[in-house]
């Protein structure tokens, strides 16, 4: 139950049968429902044959048909656990969180830290500038891997950030550059957090900012080592309840 | 586990750490009762262990929330740190 994306994962006999997913809009409850209702009738099966469902993510404690919950944290460490389990630290940045933790080699939490404060330290501030330069959001990461030019961005502060890059705008900076000093800000906010808990090889980077060329490609310069991106990255989350689900189905 | 609750923002990293490890030994909980805004409470984590943590609602605030326990000057000793026999809780600023 992600800000902006609801998702839904089945998971069978150690496989993912199917994966769907539904913007969450002004009705996530229903955004829910639906998705589940998709993957049901993607894999064939009927609800009466889910021997478990568990929701994980801002609106888990909401989430239709769930039976339980598990916090982001754990979801994104037994999830990644699952797919690489020689990563160490595991970095999630959503919507409008991000979330830096570190795992064991049996994919429990060790340490975490959750930036729910900062927006700009989370993917809705690359939206909001990306509509004020006028660059689809999926164009808007490779617009900045063509620039070679750091600009710092001063603010600390989503509002006044954009506000920064009015004034680069009108000083005629090039949409690259400014694309690029907005993931570099966004990346050194995740990067701060990322040392409260240590960095430890392997890196991986999930959620839906993990779509994001450029931002992955300013949290490895930020980190100073190479992060990896698992396929799918934005469903580890969902990966990890499922994962936790069956084995509490057990 | 070492769990940070708390934020980073244009005026610095505000965190309260509680080391979930040495929180399970706990029985007393003093920490819930000691905290003169009552931010702290007792869960059930994603591991059926009983551990305190912050609430919900005093997360995106910590800084403001501790304020009046932590004067500029002449610092006492924090109560949630103090109530913490086992040394679970730690603050970053």
């Amino acid at each position: 139950m992600g800000a902006k994306f609801i998702k839904v994962l089945l998971f069978k006999d150690g496989r993912v049968v199917v994966r769907t997913r539904e913007e969450a809009g002004f009705e996530p409850l229903a955004a829910a429902e639906k998705a589940y209702a998709a993957a049901l009738a993607q894999a064939g099966v009927a609800e009466s044959d889910v021997q478990n469902v568990f929701a994980t993510g801002a609106g888990r404690k909401n989430a239709p048909r769930a039976k339980d919950s598990i916090t982001e944290v754990s979801a994104a460490a037994r999830g990644i656990n699952h797919l690489m389990p020689n990563v160490r630290t595991v970095i999630d940045v959503g919507a409008e969180e991000g979330r830096a933790v570190k795992c064991s080699a049996t994919g429990k939490v060790d340490d975490f830290a959750i930036n729910e404060k900062c927006a700009a330290g989370a993917g809705s501030f690359t939206e909001a500038v990306a509509r004020a330069l006028e660059v689809p959001l999926e164009e808007f990461g490779r617009l900045s891997l063509q620039s070679s030019k750091a600009i710092p961005m001063n603010a600390q502060c989503a509002v006044f950030a954009e506000s920064e890059v009015v004034s680069l705008v009108h000083a005629k900076t090039p949409k690259s550059d400014i694309a690029r000093a907005v993931h570099d800000a966004i990346a050194s906010r995740i990067v701060s957090m990322v040392r409260r808990v240590g960095i430890n090889n392997d890196v991986a980077l999930i959620g839906g900012v993990s779509n994001n060329p450029g931002f992955v490609d300013a949290l490895s310069r930020g980190l100073e080592t190479n992060v990896t991106v698992p396929e799918h990255a934005e469903f580890i989350g969902a990966l990890g309840a499922a994962l936790i689900a069956g084995e509490r189905s057990n | 586990m070492k769990a940070n609750y708390g934020y980073m923002d244009g005026s610095g990293e505000f965190f309260i750490t509680i080391d979930t490890d040495s929180c399970i030994a706990c029985g007393h909980h003093g920490c819930v009762s000691a905290c003169p805004v009552g931010m702290f409470e007792i869960i059930v984590d994603d591991y059926d262990d009983e551990v305190a943590a912050i609430k919900g609602d005093h997360r995106k605030k910590v800084k403001y929330d501790c304020g009046p326990c932590k004067p500029v000057s002449d610092r006492p000793p924090l109560p949630c740190v103090t109530a913490c026999t086992p040394g679970a809780i730690s603050h970053s600023w």
